[in-house]
């Protein structure tokens, strides 16, 4: 009976969970939730850029500080320490990447939406395809289109008789794998986080209605630790993104010695 | 040992596309990255240990590291869903 009782109260989240119905519109370009979030993202961004930098002082405040320290651990962590000053050109991108990520994925734990903008695959996939032209762009533009496909493909260092296979496993791991492990990781850590909080909150849900109430709070407990662990993952996803995409530009960039 | 590689590929074969089947996937791929996060934060500690000036850099490098390799636990994670 327990058992019963506890199948018809848990619901066990599925991939349909990140499926939303149109709000109004036609099916495919249709403003629905994750639109909605879409444009939460966007307008927060715009906002917190504008009011931070509408008249910089000298001397800062609160706000302006936040935004500058922010902005000062992208340009030291990410740009300085993967790239060096000659990188400070891709400074705008890499703190759009950052920025945008960490808003999106911050949703998840914002109360009324639990929602992660980045767990739609196609976030994810557009940021790395703009981080994809972009790294080979540079290397393109720096070495020539020979010279760059030389610098991929024959790394130095190699025995002849391995160059083939090195330059058949750099092609693919260089032009092919990047922007698919970019995109993926983002994606699935965000859909993990959801499956996780959904888990653990839906189950003490069940568990609270069912017979060991003790266990509802246990599982609550459980889920309350992982909105700070998710946290931490939010910031940690968009810190490797944009340092990824930064050591890509840096190894397009890269002259031979 | 290969009858036992034979009854387990079989024993895969059988249970993919069943919950049992999407359960052993995201096991299974998450066997090497565990093995690898491991010795990467032992040797992170024992470096910033060791140097303690040089944590910083370690960090950094240790947490790209993490990036790298959660990728290939992830992508097994991904693939469990797309099994059908």
């Amino acid at each position: 009976m327990i058992s019963g009782l506890l199948a018809s109260a848990f619901e066990r989240p599925t991939t349909k969970d990140f499926v939303w119905s149109c709000w109004f519109g036609k099916a495919p370009w249709c403003y629905n939730f994750i639109f909605f979030l879409l444009t939460i993202v966007f307008v927060t961004f715009v906002l917190l850029f504008w009011f931070a930098f509408r008249r910089p002082k000298v001397v800062p405040g609160k706000f302006q500080f936040i935004m500058e320290s922010g902005m000062e651990f992208v340009r030291q962590q990410v740009v300085m320490s993967m790239i060096g000053p000659e990188g400070l050109p891709f400074l705008a991108l890499l703190a759009t990447f950052f920025f945008f990520i960490l808003l999106g994925n911050i949703l998840e734990i914002t109360p009324f939406v639990m929602f992660p903008l980045n767990s739609r695959i196609g976030f994810p996939i557009v940021l790395a395809v703009i981080s994809w032209v972009t790294y080979n762009v540079v290397g393109i533009r720096r070495q020539g289109f020979f010279g760059y496909m030389k610098l991929v493909l024959f790394p130095p260092g190699v025995p002849r008789a391995l160059q083939p296979f090195i330059a058949l496993i750099e092609f693919i791991s260089v032009i092919l794998v990047r922007p698919l492990t970019l995109s993926v990781r983002l994606f699935a850590n965000m859909v993990a986080g959801h499956f996780l909080l959904a888990v653990f909150f839906l189950g003490s849900i069940a568990l609270f209605t069912g017979f060991p109430y003790i266990l509802g709070a246990v599982s609550f407990a459980m889920g309350t630790v992982l909105i700070g662990f998710e946290l931490f993952v939010a910031v940690l996803q968009a810190f490797i993104f944009s340092v990824l995409s930064a050591s890509y530009i840096a190894g397009a960039m890269a002259t031979e010695h | 040992m290969v009858g036992l590689a034979i009854h387990l590929a079989g024993f895969l074969a059988a249970t993919l596309g069943t919950p049992i089947g999407k359960g052993l996937v995201y096991g299974l791929a998450a066997i090497g990255p565990g093995i690898g996060i491991g010795i990467l934060m032992g040797k992170s500690v024992e470096a910033m240990a060791r140097q303690p000036e040089a944590a910083g850099v370690v960090r950094g490098v240790m947490f790209i590291g993490i990036g790298l390799i959660e990728a290939l636990a992830l992508f097994g994670f991904v693939l469990s869903f797309i099994i059908t």
